[in-house]
């Protein structure tokens, strides 16, 4: 594994060289892609993106947590957490991709 | 929401764009983030979440049909989790 990371500037840099936009234009259509996929699963819709997985929101109960460190109880709210799924061809590709 | 109506939500506030743009550019993110953990590689976008690729050792599994043990090999699975920003969005914050 190379253990590099990509970031915003990576993607963007990719439209600009893909599509032609200039880099400020392609850091925009980064944020414009990002956005809408956050305000869908924010409205509590499921964003399935064929080819690459699905996101989707779940709701947890609220239950009793516990301090590991004090082992003083905590009281965990209900609250709403998101969930990704791979598409098979994502699996396939990582799995390959990664192969020891 | 699935990606043909993320491509035309875009596309609608881009009238500079033709369809055939954003469609290349959604694929795009998807393709270089997908590109990037096939070479074992972490796509980190802060306020949105990181995607990053976990090892799974290798088991025995059963087949719950019959029962019969059969080996599963290590393999590297994607994996994401959610950034800080978006989940408390998530819970009105």
């Amino acid at each position: 594994m190379s253990d590099k990371t990509l970031t915003r500037m990576d993607l963007a840099e990719a439209i600009h060289n893909e599509v032609g936009l200039s880099r400020n234009e392609s850091a925009a259509m980064v944020e414009k892609v990002l956005g809408h996929i956050s305000d869908a699963l924010v409205r509590g819709e499921t964003v399935k993106i064929s080819s690459f997985g699905t996101f989707s929101v779940r709701d947890k109960a609220a239950r009793v947590g516990r301090n590991p460190k004090t082992g003083e109880e905590v009281p965990i709210l209900p609250r709403r957490v998101l969930t990704f799924r791979p598409s098979h061809l994502m699996k396939d590709r990582v799995a390959a991709g990664n192969k020891d | 929401m699935i990606r043909s109506e993320l491509i035309q939500k875009i596309a609608d506030e881009s009238p500079e764009l033709t369809l055939r743009d954003v469609e290349n550019i959604v694929g795009t993110v998807f393709d270089e983030i997908t590109g990037a953990m096939a070479q074992g590689d972490r796509v980190e976008l802060r306020g949105f979440g990181a995607f990053s690729v976990k090892s799974r050792d290798s088991r025995t599994g059963r087949n719950p049909r019959t029962g019969e043990s059969v080996d599963v090999d290590s393999k590297h699975v994607p994996f994401f989790k959610t950034g800080k920003l978006l989940r408390d969005r998530l819970n009105g914050k």
